[in-house]
């Protein structure tokens, strides 16, 4: 990623393993980007393919043990969080770097008023009195939208609805103002409807404070509308990393192509089967050699069962780990160019705000 | 257990009304069925002692009619709550339905003993949604896959049993050589590889899958789908695919009933309900679904609903969307809309339209055109 305006956070060759009676996993082997300020990354893989331990090693939150931070530099305005003293991360955790987890029933402390659960925070980091800590805790909550705040500030969490107590994670996670705001799958265990609410909330409050946004998920879908940058993991490596808009244009590893192939396409025929990647997902405690995704990718060669992939630089701020990772982008290209000649052939162009938004565009 | 339900058959024969193949008409029909849970109060004890002073009543499915064709995949589409598993479960009985009919093969389910029942689920099979909690997990894949071909007195013998589940396993693209392990050695798309094996171990002709893919990874999801799609087209299968994925019902379906606290509010082929949806809820249902597509993402207005989805022991009166509902006028809060055709085959429950006035933003500001209409045709 360019390093040209104001780098937030820069994370360089990060590693953390975990020790089991299986032997050493490789959660995550070796990731590295730079936050700018005001952006937004989107890290996104399957379950276990290292997104998750990604971000608790930013925040030193990886249990240890068994996990163990091994190599890397996780530099936050240059200074690097991984040689601070505990209580010095304690001071930047939740402040300045604070995070959304995706299920806010276990988030949030059952047996305390959401009140309580604000007031703490600002009392802590920004050595509010209970009286100020209390007024800012009704205004995160008018600000994430709850109605009729200052009735409601005294509830318990299990008064409120599965979107209301992510409302909630995302009002104690921005108490602080933080510079970085870290969602690990915030949406997951939320409705469509709902989903799209705190969405839109995400986004509209990264507007209005300037923030970075880490987000983390398995849907291609909400990554596309949310972020600028996106690594694609799988096993523990970064697979591909790109602008948002190149990733989706011009993939240049087979498997994001596989995965973006894979999502349900409502202008897809009836009938047609569905493009699926084959087998199943890796044991990260035991890789095979070379490339993990080689036993079920589709370009495949020997070469890929024997030796690791090279992590290829194909345009500016675009790489991928593969062998082939040049000829699979220009084949992206030309399939894009193609579409695109196609689209403006045959169709007249497609007005999204006439739509409304209300029904899929088919043929974008 | 899921599997509790095949237990202790005392006989495999089928009453000969079920046995018989009826392929005129729909396989399944579902007349006004509604299913409540009594969650008490309201009795002399809860007035005495401050309890709830009001009966309160669950109705998870509220009256829903709709059939189910031959071979076709109905999808059935809604958020967390809206009573689509519990309408599911209904129609096999796992949970006993409050009133209403369930026809199958012209016998009505809701009404069978439970020998008669046990007899007639050989046909009627589900996939369940989570792939770890609906396998006994001290049972082998071949005790699992093959319970139910024993309960129904389907093989003679162990080994024939055995040669039966290979195969079984076979089909659904599992490694016959696993015949012998447990569930906990398997991922949880293995595992719904497992529970559709048991399912179609009886050779069924209705399969309710209850979100057969909402636990699985992307990639999973897509080998899941296809396999149920190849088995439908090999076997001429009937599935009622649950999900609260549009994307995945939209690809799998033939047609959609969208469902809202416990009614079933829309209902077309699967492209017309994505492509050309009458109501509002449907509408916004799949604007808030993010597209793949950051130039699409980028341009796109999204209708965000306000609110959340009501609690369904105390659902708004009238029309129960109209909390939340953009177009919702005075009427609506005391009405409650009757699913009607709009267009030839889709229906949908909503006063604010009718089939001279099918798009609700053209509909003057206050009108009902809905309530006009006497000689629609309702939902059979």
């Amino acid at each position: 990623m360019s390093s040209n305006g104001h780098t937030l956070l820069s994370v360089k060759d990060l590693r953390t393993y975990f020790e089991t009676e299986d032997g050493t996993v490789k959660a995550v082997d070796g990731i590295s980007f730079d936050l700018q300020k005001g952006e937004t990354l989107g890290i996104v893989g399957e379950s276990g393919s290292g997104k998750s331990v990604t971000n608790l090693s930013i925040i030193r939150l990886v249990p240890r043990p068994p996990g163990r931070i091994v190599s890397g530099e996780v530099l936050f305005h240059g200074q690097d969080i991984m040689a601070l003293a505990d209580d010095d991360v304690r001071k930047i955790r939740g402040k300045r770097i604070s995070m959304i987890f995706q299920d806010p029933m276990t988030s949030l402390n059952p047996f305390m008023r959401i009140s309580k659960q604000l007031m703490e925070i600002t009392q802590l980091h920004l050595g509010h009195t209970k009286s100020q800590a209390y007024e800012h805790a009704i205004h995160m909550l008018e600000l994430v939208g709850i109605p009729d705040a200052r009735t409601r500030v005294d509830s318990y969490p299990h008064e409120f609805s599965g979107g209301m107590r992510q409302r909630v994670m995302i009002a104690m996670a921005l108490s602080c103002q933080p510079e970085l705001l870290i969602a690990d799958e915030p949406t997951t265990a939320l409705d469509v409807t709902i989903q799209a609410q705190i969405l839109e909330l995400i986004k509209r409050l990264k507007e209005q404070t300037g923030a970075s946004v880490i987000l983390i998920t398995h849907d291609l879908g909400v990554v596309a509308g949310m972020t600028d940058h996106i690594i694609v993991m799988y096993a523990g490596k970064v697979f591909e990393q790109a602008p948002t808009h190149e990733l989706f244009d011009c993939p240049g590893n087979p498997y994001t192509k596989g995965l973006l192939r894979s999502v349900p396409d409502p202008a897809h025929e009836a009938g047609t089967p569905l493009y699926q990647i084959p087998g199943l997902p890796p044991d990260v405690a035991h890789l095979p050699a070379g490339c993990p995704f080689a036993p079920r990718c589709e370009r495949a060669e020997e070469i890929c069962t024997r030796e690791y992939p090279p992590f290829v630089q194909l345009a500016r701020e675009h790489f991928s780990l593969c062998h082939f990772a040049e000829e699979v982008y220009a084949q992206s290209c030309r399939e894009r160019d193609a579409a695109q000649n196609e689209v403006s052939e045959t169709v007249e162009p497609i007005d999204h705000q006439a739509t409304n938004g209300q029904t899929r565009t088919k043929n974008a | 257990m899921s599997t509790q339900s095949f237990t202790n058959v005392q006989s495999g024969q089928m009453p000969p009304a079920l046995a018989r193949a009826d392929v005129d008409g729909p396989l399944v029909s579902i007349r006004d069925l509604r299913v409540y849970f009594d969650l008490g109060g309201g009795g002399a004890f809860d007035k005495l002692f401050g309890g709830q002073t009001a009966k309160r009543v669950v109705k998870a499915v509220d009256g829903v009619t709709l059939d189910i064709m031959p071979g076709e995949t109905l999808g059935l589409v809604g958020e967390s709550g809206c009573g689509k598993s519990t309408l599911g479960r209904a129609l096999l009985r796992l949970t006993e339905p409050t009133g209403g009919q369930v026809i199958f093969r012209g016998r009505d389910l809701a009404h069978l003993t439970q020998r008669e029942l046990r007899g007639a689920r050989r046909h009627l099979q589900m996939i369940f949604q989570d792939p770890y909690a609906s396998l006994n997990p001290r049972m082998t894949v071949g005790q699992i896959i093959g319970e139910p071909l024993e309960t129904f007195k389907l093989v003679g013998s162990r080994a024939e049993r055995d040669a039966r589940v290979r195969e079984l396993m076979t089909t659904v693209g599992l490694s016959p050589r696993f015949i012998k392990r447990y569930p906990h050695e398997f991922s949880g798309g293995q595992r719904q590889r497992i529970g559709i094996a048991r399912a179609l171990a009886v050779n069924p002709d209705f399969i309710v899958a209850d979100e057969p893919i909402s636990a699985l990874d992307v990639s999973i999801q897509a080998q899941i789908m296809n396999l149920l799609e190849q088995l439908q087209r090999e076997r001429g299968l009937t599935y009622l695919f649950i999900s609260h994925d549009l994307r995945a019902i939209r690809h799998v379906s033939d047609r959609v009933a969208v469902m809202y606290l416990g009614k079933v509010v829309e209902l077309a082929d699967a492209r017309t309900i994505y492509d050309e949806p009458l109501m509002p809820y449907t509408k916004a249902l799949i604007s808030a679904v993010p597209v793949p597509d950051p130039k699409i993402e980028a341009t796109r207005r999204r209708v965000v609903l306000e609110g959340d989805v009501p609690s369904p022991i105390n659902p708004p009166r009238g029309c129960r969307f109209h909390t939340r509902c953009p177009f919702a006028i005075e009427q609506c809060k005391e009405v409650v809309p009757p699913l009607a055709e709009i267009k030839p085959n889709h229906f949908a429950a909503c006063i604010r339209i009718s089939p001279e006035e099918p798009h609700i933003e053209q509909v003057a500001p206050g009108d009902a055109p809905g309530l006009r209409q006497t000689g629609r045709r309702l939902a059979q």
